[in-house]
């Protein structure tokens, strides 16, 4: 509840006011609204537009009672969720004042007078506050005769929220989301009076990557979601509270499933991470794992060349005996939960007697693996920390993008208290702007950092030689918080469990003799390997010229990590754990079918490193996680690793703890200066939220409102090329090349900017790398 | 037993049984008089019409209102008046009735407005007759008919289909999927005045 929750946040001792509230005394903190004073007593008063996390507006009067202050009555009721207590106020409810009763009653008729006989075809209905509260609160007939005011419906506002006009109580609750949370004010009241209507700017469509929050708090059923629209009803859903596997900012998530199907996802209630919010993807990506041709048994490759099927048996020992002796390796995808990735961790040590398994699945650098061996599991840098920051330094990190919730953790302190924003990013993207963020080229420019401010570091970062060295200088030398965003869900998660060579589970490092003892005891073996281990682009080579003979894959894009990888998987022994068929599978020896989150428990870290545990949502499913499949191969090969299940995975996770043990200094990498050779421009990319990636798969209303990508250059780089806005440049490297319309930025002349990995602009596969020097000329 | 509570398991129903074992008075002479008026009774029956018929060779109607197998109705172009809003298996006390809504298209409509009944099935294994479907039913798209004769060999035979329970097409009804009627809305269709064969 709020009261508490500003008690919380303000700390100073609070004063508070005693009130009475239908003959009940109550004691609230100053400043708490009446409306909810009420609550703490249990009296509900009837509302629409009320809403804790927004602005108070008072827009709907569903919510009148009668107050008197110091035995002076207002002569009218007044609405309970815009007044703040005060002393010696003295509140009648409908339940004790007939003038509230009265009032309430004739404000639900006036809400009813153009509201249409929808409810049968309206997804709210069985959820419907106006439902509900005109059977609680409204008169028990209607007295209307007239013909209602009526609308075209529904108009689609985008390609995933329709609005049914007519059923719109004018709560103003989706236009104050929108101007006041995500920042996006694409979405406003229009007109006057019985035709004052939610409307969308022509020019500017509702694009917001918060737009899916609107359809879970309008009262009604006025907005909707396209992927859900007539789906269900609200008694056949069977509600799982779980939570986000599509990034690290880790929302909880409320998953409805009907006859074995997600049919929507709702962002679940966690005021210390994601309050009641969440973004788009998470809300509506959830159709990848119905959309590609799903691994449905285990397979083979067989003399023919082709898969084949085969029983669990089968493939587990084929699979056990490509792995025994062999000089294996492990790739672990982002996707990976805590559980599965202290299974592949355990794996890749005491089946495959190695050190050779890595987590990361983009670019990486040994910059990056020695900031997360010996600094990132130290961090602990909370959301609360940029509540409470006065300023923080985005580097190597877009959050809109790549974090959503981060990113409104932060706008929510630049909107209440102008909280000071930079970043490094090379233009101001829209984040940005709404951020009011000031743009830095070089970290060692950033001063006036206090022990107050926050750094948040990006996976990006390590794209940059030199940069996370001088990101961990600039925190030593100002004592500023810093805190490591991975962009998927898994990573922070895998680091902890020890996928990565140089850690084991618990941020034990390999490199401590006392540290490997400790783990070997806990699992049951004689030693673990002490060899150094490879990193993900090392196994890869290693793989393509032989010096590996087998890799263990789960769940990875080839194309997320680099052009040539998967050619480099080409000659080794591949076994590949997956949901779906991929470009892995295509060239694998063995694939194991392996559980998609709604079909199995775990847990996810957000980057906080905080637990999200979720439970099996569809409770019949018979697909096995990760690591139960992995210890039957380990079984199977006679090093057995013992992680049967899930829950025996994360008790044996709870007991083996953490490393208080010290941990290896960091290595610092020098600023490399790239010199951009004549004629080319410098390359830079991050990834959008709604772009091709995987999990993104199957959900064309979702992909709907992605941003458009466009390449940003610079006025002056824009006239030498001689092209305008809109008009289509071409970026080459040695591989390839991308065509993409021009955005003029305000950038530096020798930059351009262009989207990761959407349509149009993949740049790994088209260009190759993701930074450098490109060829840029008009199209 | 003072708790009425208490289980009765333990009582084996032995209360009940050594009750029933009691001599039965009025058993004396004295009542044979009133013997004979009971047969008479049968006696007389045997010359009076009987009120059973030799089902199911001879079958009688039912009452008007009888409660049988349900019936999904069309407009009278053919499109379904069903919108899938799942009021019917919200009323059922049985959890008879299982709906899956999906919206009309331009190119698949099934009945007029957004959106239609998908999946429909009436389980009638579960279904008691008790008809509040019907009342839920908004569109009057589900009545009943006066169908009593649902027996059958297998529990899937008794889960009746969209298929098995929409009304048979009559004359001037189209099989949907098709439009609505040139130039009406779903309004006009509420409102009854559709007249068949418009598209045919
Ligand atoms: S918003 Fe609520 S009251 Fe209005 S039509 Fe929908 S379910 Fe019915
Ligand atoms: S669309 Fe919904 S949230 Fe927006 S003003 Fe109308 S009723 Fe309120
Ligand atoms: S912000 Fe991240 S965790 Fe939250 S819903 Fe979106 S993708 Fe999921
Ligand atoms: S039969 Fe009637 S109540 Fe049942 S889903 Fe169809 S329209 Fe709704
Ligand atoms: S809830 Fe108070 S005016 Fe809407």
């Amino acid at each position: 509840m709020v009261p508490e929750q500003a008690l919380l946040e303000t700390q100073a001792p609070v004063e508070m006011i005693t009130v009475v509230i239908d003959g009940f005394e109550v004691s609230v903190p100053k400043g708490t609204l009446v409306i909810r004073a009420a609550e703490k007593l249990g009296i509900q008063i009837p509302r629409f537009c009320d809403h804790p996390l927004l602005d108070p507006a008072g827009a709907c009067r569903q919510c009148l009672v009668d107050i008197e202050i110091n035995g002076r009555a207002f002569p009218k009721p007044q609405a309970s969720c815009t007044i703040p207590v005060e002393n010696n106020m003295i509140v009648k409810t409908q339940l004790t004042s007939p003038v509230a009763e009265k009032a309430q009653a004739g404000i639900m008729e006036f809400l009813l007078i153009n509201h249409p006989l929808d409810c049968p075809v309206c997804d709210k209905g069985g959820e419907c506050p106006l439902q509900n509260q005109a059977m609680s609160n409204g008169r028990p007939d209607s007295r209307y005769e007239g013909v209602k005011r009526t609308f075209e419906k529904p108009v689609p506002i985008s390609t995933q929220v329709l609005l049914d006009r007519e059923r719109c109580v004018l709560c103003a609750r989706c236009t104050r989301f929108s101007e006041q949370i995500a920042g996006d004010p694409f979405i406003t009241l229009n007109e006057r009076g019985a035709l004052q209507q939610v409307g969308i700017y022509a020019e500017d469509p509702f694009e917001s990557y918060y737009s899916g929050n609107t359809v879970q708090i309008c009262p009604v059923g006025a907005l909707t979601g396209a992927s859900y629209r007539f789906r269900a009803r609200p008694f056949d859903l069977v509600s799982v509270d779980s939570a986000c596997e599509h990034c690290a900012s880790g929302c909880a998530m409320r998953t409805d499933i009907r006859r074995g199907k997600t049919l929507r996802r709702l962002a679940g209630d966690d005021s210390s991470v994601n309050e009641e919010w969440n973004c788009d993807k998470g809300r509506w990506a959830f159709k990848y794992l119905t959309s590609r041709e799903r691994v449905t048994s285990p397979m083979i490759r067989g003399e023919d060349g082709e898969l084949h099927e085969a029983s669990w048996p089968e493939a587990i020992a084929f699979a056990a005996s490509g792995l025994k002796g062999k000089r294996a390796g492990v790739l672990v995808g982002g996707r990976a939960t805590v559980e599965d990735a202290y299974g592949y961790s355990k794996f890749a040590r005491v089946a495959l007697g190695t050190n050779d398994i890595d987590f990361r699945s983009r670019p990486h650098s040994d910059e990056e693996s020695s900031f997360l061996t010996s600094v990132a599991l130290g961090l602990k840098t909370t959301y609360k920390d940029i509540d409470k920051a006065d300023k923080v330094v985005l580097l190597g990190f877009e959050p809109e993008e790549e974090s959503p919730i981060v990113f409104l953790r932060i706008y929510k302190q630049v909107r209440k208290r102008a909280l000071a924003v930079i970043s490094d990013a090379p233009f101001a993207s829209r984040g940005s702007q709404k951020l009011n963020a000031e743009l830095v080229t070089e970290i060692s420019t950033i001063s006036g950092l206090t022990a107050k401010s926050v750094i948040l570091v990006g996976e990006r970062l390590a794209e940059k030689s030199g940069a996370l060295s001088s990101a961990l200088a600039l925190a030593e030398k100002s004592g500023a918080k810093l805190a490591w965003i991975p962009r998927r869900a898994g990573e922070r998660g895998a680091l902890s469990s020890g996928a990565i060579a140089t850690l084991l589970p618990g941020g034990r490092p390999v490199s401590e003799p006392s540290a490997r003892v400790d783990v070997a005891a806990a699992w049951s073996v004689d030693s673990l390997p002490s060899n150094p281990g490879r990193s993900t682009s090392e196994i890869l080579l290693a793989l393509s010229v032989n010096n590996l003979d087998a890799v263990v894959i789960g769940g990875v894009d080839p194309l997320d990590i680099s052009n040539e990888a998967l050619t480099q998987l080409l000659n080794s022994f591949v076994v590949s754990l997956e949901i779906s068929h991929s470009s892995v599978t295509a060239i694998a020896d063995v694939v194991l079918p392996v559980a998609a989150v709604v079909e199995k428990s775990g847990s996810f870290q957000d980057w906080q490193g905080s637990v999200r545990a979720f439970d099996k949502a569809i409770a019949d499913s018979l697909s096995r996680s990760d690591v139960r499949i992995l210890s039957m191969i380990a079984d199977e090969m006679g090093s057995p690793i013992n992680l049967p299940t899930v829950s025996a995975t994360a008790r044996e996770i709870a007991a083996l703890g953490l490393w208080d043990g010290s941990v290896s200094a960091f290595e610092k990498a020098a600023t490399e200066k790239s010199a951009i050779p004549e004629g080319k421009l410098n390359l830079t990319s991050w990834r959008l939220l709604l772009d091709l990636g995987t999990l993104q798969d199957g959900e064309a209303n979702l992909a709907g409102t992605a941003r458009k990508a466009s390449a940003h250059i610079s006025a002056t780089r824009a006239e030498k090329l001689g092209v305008k806005t809109g008009e289509e440049i071409s970026i080459s490297s040695d591989l390839g090349a991308i065509k993409l319309p021009v955005t003029i930025s305000d950038m530096s002349d020798q930059a351009i900017w262009v989207p990761r990995n959407s349509i149009g602009s993949q740049v790994i596969a088209n260009l190759g790398f993701v930074t450098g020097p490109v060829t840029v000329v008009k199209a | 037993m003072d708790n009425p509570l208490t289980p009765r398991s333990n009582d084996l129903g032995l209360t009940a049984a050594s009750k029933a074992n009691t001599p039965i008075e009025n058993q004396d002479a004295k009542s044979f008089f009133a013997q004979l008026q009971g047969f008479w009774v049968t006696f007389i029956t045997m010359f009076k019409k009987v009120n059973t018929v030799e089902y199911p060779e001879v079958k009688e109607p039912t009452a008007e209102r009888f409660h049988g197998r349900h019936q999904l109705n069309r407009y009278e172009d053919g499109l379904e008046k069903c919108i899938g809003c799942e009021l019917c298996a919200w009323a059922c006390p049985a959890d008879a009735i299982l709906v899956e809504g999906e919206s009309n298209t331009e190119e698949a409509r099934f009945s007029p407005g957004e959106r239609y009944g998908k999946v429909y099935q009436i389980n009638y294994l579960r279904c008691v007759f008790c008809g509040l479907c019907i009342e839920a039913c908004p569109t009057r798209a589900l009545t009943m008919t006066n169908e009593y004769e649902l027996a059958d060999d297998s529990r899937k035979k008794l889960i009746f289909e969209k298929e098995d329970l929409l009304a048979p097409l009559k004359s001037g009804m189209l099989q949907p999927p098709h439009p609505m009627a040139e130039g009406k809305t779903h309004i006009d269709y509420y409102r009854g005045e559709i007249k068949g064969g418009s598209n045919g």
